[in-house]
């Protein structure tokens, strides 16, 4: 093990001496690691001082986390800058070669440079909170509670992983410090936003929430990590993919893949189609035990919430919902009124919103969105239940069975390729570059989408239109 | 020893290599010869495992170089295109760390990098950085880079450019004696002058395929065709008395000259080069039955002199 790890300390070390010796690298990381304590303290002091007027102690509480948040935040912003610096830097100056010619592993020059794209900066980080405690201390203010200050410094840690991960992952694909710098606002305008979330997350004081934030942070930056791993390849970095958009190139790639050689639909439909649903097979399966979670979930969930509410309303709220379910529209009155064309566009939709969603998560919103609708079938059947409907599970079976037969695999195929698309995208693939592999994922999806979730939807709509009514409308009416 | 059969990488659209077949034996240098673009830096990139084969195969050093590319990297000494040196560091260090990456236990990294900065007249600029290098100095230090392990395959791309001549002239010795301590080199070049003098085989690859390849007569006989000779006589010469050597023949003659084509000359591949030299603008030198002659090669421009024993007497 120490062999293996030897490569990525030598490479860490090679780094950090030259980092050192880098007025560039190193003011900034002084000045934000030494000043914002000192800032950050002052602006506390008026803040207190401003906020014992009014005697807002709560407000104050959280003004001493949300303010280790943020130095700790600062000096970690010099990672973006030394992660760029060490990939594409040393692409665009070519000493990459030499050190791609050593005998090293791949995943040993990623973790190297990983490492030391991580290190200085968050060191700079925990010093720079370190500062700021003794100053906070000197003044007599309470520290946060000790779970508090460990989300922070987890927080801290994974705001640094995240982002060097994800210059990795920008810096494998430019050619220029230039372009991976333009690339870079894609990191940093969301880890703004993410916290921004976390701030009101501190200030709110919900201790479970901001668990459950670290924890998503720490997941994304791993995944970020593993997608580093997958494309940090000596051909890419070599390669001759450069930054200019190469349409021609994408455009015949991705059709190529999409028509795989067939020669007739018939072809298409049995070899290429048929070759992608087998690589999705797996993806299937668990898309199909998802949906068996997701829908004792939502049962449970609305069962023990739901009814417990019912409960303990009070007899003018129970009033007001008999009033409202009362005046759900006749059933009968949407026989022939349903507008296939727009049920088939909205579960197109639907199906679309998952890949595009999933497309920028790594799978997870996409998955995410998928079981929020199986959710609502389970959650339904709850409500159903709770409000007494005679023969339910038959009711039920009418209206959801003779559309949703086709509608639903079609919604688990759809979601199941975006699965499929978040593991492909994180696992290596040999000889191939991050564009190609992405085309070919695209066409992947495209041609399970039109080949067979578009069809099935639209049978799905017709059904739904002019068949389900009816039914529905005849075991209501046994 | 590197063997390559049916080598090729595709970027995209554009082949860049395109069935490439080498082979270089340890003690030999090969000599890759092409315009920029052709696909050396490419073949030479997957001849160290950097890139994978699109098509065929490699071995270098006994190794496959998509199957084992660690072994292959291990056993190769890199001279890339750009020099791809740290600024900041010192020769020393610099050299240290890639000691350490080849594994070479501290005091051989001493001893080799001081062996190799003296060489290479680095010994004096040692502690400085870098950076601080002349244009010459570092491609010195990446060549002793190259070498610092020792390794038993060296792929040089462009070793002397940049370099006066004499450092030049001190990193072709260095090459020399690599290639008689058993070493398989790789050398990329467009020094006409280096390649004749260095390499035993010489390969041209053009827009990524070898047009040829052979040692530097195979591949002047193949390009140019046999060698054709010309004697020029000091005086109006009888024909009559002329006694070519075997495989000699006579092609054209003037009062004062006789020109042939010379393939499979056995007289002139056992003449004797070093006496030519001084004596083949002047004709046929000495008198008597058994004059000798300067014979002239003739290759495009870039006239070279043999000389074979010829009988004239006038």
């Amino acid at each position: 093990m120490f062999n293996k790890l030897r490569p990525v300390m030598l490479v860490a070390r090679r780094e950090l001496r030259d980092q050192f010796r880098d007025w560039r690298v190193l003011m900034p990381m002084v000045i934000l690691t030494l000043s914002f304590p000192f800032l950050m303290n002052e602006f506390a002091k008026q803040a207190v001082d401003f906020l014992n007027q009014f005697d807002a102690n709560l407000i104050l509480d959280r003004l001493v986390p949300f303010s280790i948040m943020i130095i700790g935040f600062f000096p970690i912003t010099v990672s973006l800058v030394v992660a760029l610096e060490s990939f594409v830097g040393e692409k665009e100056r070519g000493t990459i070669e030499p050190l791609l010619s050593a005998p090293f592993d791949d995943w040993q020059l990623y973790f190297g440079k990983l490492l030391v794209g991580v290190a200085t900066p968050l060191i700079a980080s925990y010093l720079s909170i370190g500062l700021y405690l003794i100053l906070i201390a000197q003044q007599g203010l309470n520290f946060p509670p000790p779970a508090v200050m460990l989300q922070l410094f987890l927080l801290t840690t994974a705001h640094a992983v995240l982002m060097v991960s994800a210059a990795i992952v920008i810096s494998v694909q430019s050619t220029s410090v230039k372009a991976a710098n333009l690339l870079a606002s894609f990191i940093v305008i969301p880890v703004a936003i993410l916290m921004q979330g976390e701030a009101v997350m501190l200030f709110w004081g919900n201790e479970q929430v901001l668990w459950l934030a670290v924890t998503g942070v720490l997941i994304i930056a791993l995944l970020l990590i593993r997608v580093g791993i997958a494309h940090f390849q000596r051909e890419y970095l070599l390669g001759r993919e450069i930054d200019t958009l190469n349409f021609r190139w994408m455009l015949k790639t991705f059709w190529l893949n999409f028509i795989g050689g067939a020669r007739s639909v018939r072809d298409w439909y049995g070899r290429v189609l048929g070759a992608s649903l087998r690589r999705i097979a797996p993806a299937m399966l668990f898309m199909l035990l998802i949906a068996g979670v997701s829908l004792w979930m939502s049962y449970s969930w609305v069962k023990d919430n739901v009814a417990d509410a019912i409960s303990h309303a009070s007899a003018e709220d129970r009033a007001k919902l008999e009033e409202n379910l009362g005046e759900l529209p006749d059933l009968s009155s949407l026989r022939g009124h349903l507008n296939p064309s727009f049920l088939f566009l909205n579960n197109t939709r639907a199906v679309a919103f998952i890949f595009v969603a999933g497309m920028f998560s790594f799978s997870v919103l996409g998955i995410l969105i998928y079981m929020i609708n199986i959710a609502l079938i389970g959650g339904l059947y709850a409500v159903f239940e709770l409000l007494g409907v005679q023969s339910l599970p038959l009711v039920f079976l009418a209206g959801v069975a003779p559309h949703g037969v086709f509608e639903i695999p079609a919604l688990m195929i759809g979601s199941a390729v975006v699965l499929y698309i978040g593991a492909a995208i994180v696992t290596p693939q040999t000889g191939k570059s991050m564009g190609e592999v992405i085309l070919e994922l695209m066409a992947d999806w495209a041609k399970i989408f039109v080949g067979l979730v578009v069809p099935l939807l639209a049978v799905a709509a017709l059904i739904e239109a002019y068949v389900t009514p009816g039914i529905l409308l005849s075991v209501m009416g046994s | 020893m590197i063997e390559t059969q049916d080598l090729s990488k595709q970027f995209h659209d554009f082949l860049a290599v395109d069935g490439v077949d080498l082979s270089v034996q340890p003690g030999q240098i090969l000599a890759l010869l092409g315009q920029n673009g052709a696909g050396k830096t490419t073949t030479v990139r997957m001849l160290t495992a950097l890139l994978h084969p699109s098509r065929g195969w490699a071995r270098v050093a006994g190794y496959d170089v998509v199957k084992n590319g660690h072994d292959v990297r291990a056993s190769v000494g890199v001279l890339t295109e750009q020099h791809g040196l740290y600024m900041r560091m010192t020769a020393v260090e610099y050299l240290d760390f890639f000691g350490q990456v080849y594994s070479l236990a501290p005091a051989a990294r001493k001893a080799r990098s001081e062996n190799l900065l003296e060489y290479f007249g680095l010994a004096e600029a040692a502690k400085r950085r870098i950076g601080e290098y002349s244009k010459g100095m570092r491609q010195k230090l990446a060549l002793a880079r190259a070498m610092i392990h020792e390794p038993g395959v060296l792929l040089l791309d462009e070793p002397t450019s940049a370099m006066d001549p004499e450092s030049a002239r001190l990193v072709r010795d260095e090459i020399a004696r690599l290639r008689s301590s058993s070493r398989t080199i790789v050398i990329c070049s467009h020094n006409l002058t280096e390649v004749e003098a260095l390499a035993d085989k010489i390969a041209i690859i053009y827009r990524g395929r070898i047009l040829v390849q052979g040692t530097l007569d195979e591949l002047k006989r193949s390009v140019l065709g046999a060698p054709e000779y010309e004697i020029r006589f000091a005086e109006a010469w009888n024909a009559g008395g002329l006694e070519l050597p075997k495989g000699v023949e006579k092609l054209a003659e003037t009062p004062t000259s006789l020109k042939g084509p010379g393939g499979g000359a056995a007289g002139v591949e056992s003449a004797d080069s070093q006496t030519a030299v001084g004596r083949s603008r002047h004709g046929v030198s000495g008198g008597g039955s058994h004059a000798r002659a300067g014979v002239f090669e003739g290759d495009g421009g870039n006239k070279r002199t043999r000389v074979c024993s010829i009988n004239y007497d006038p």
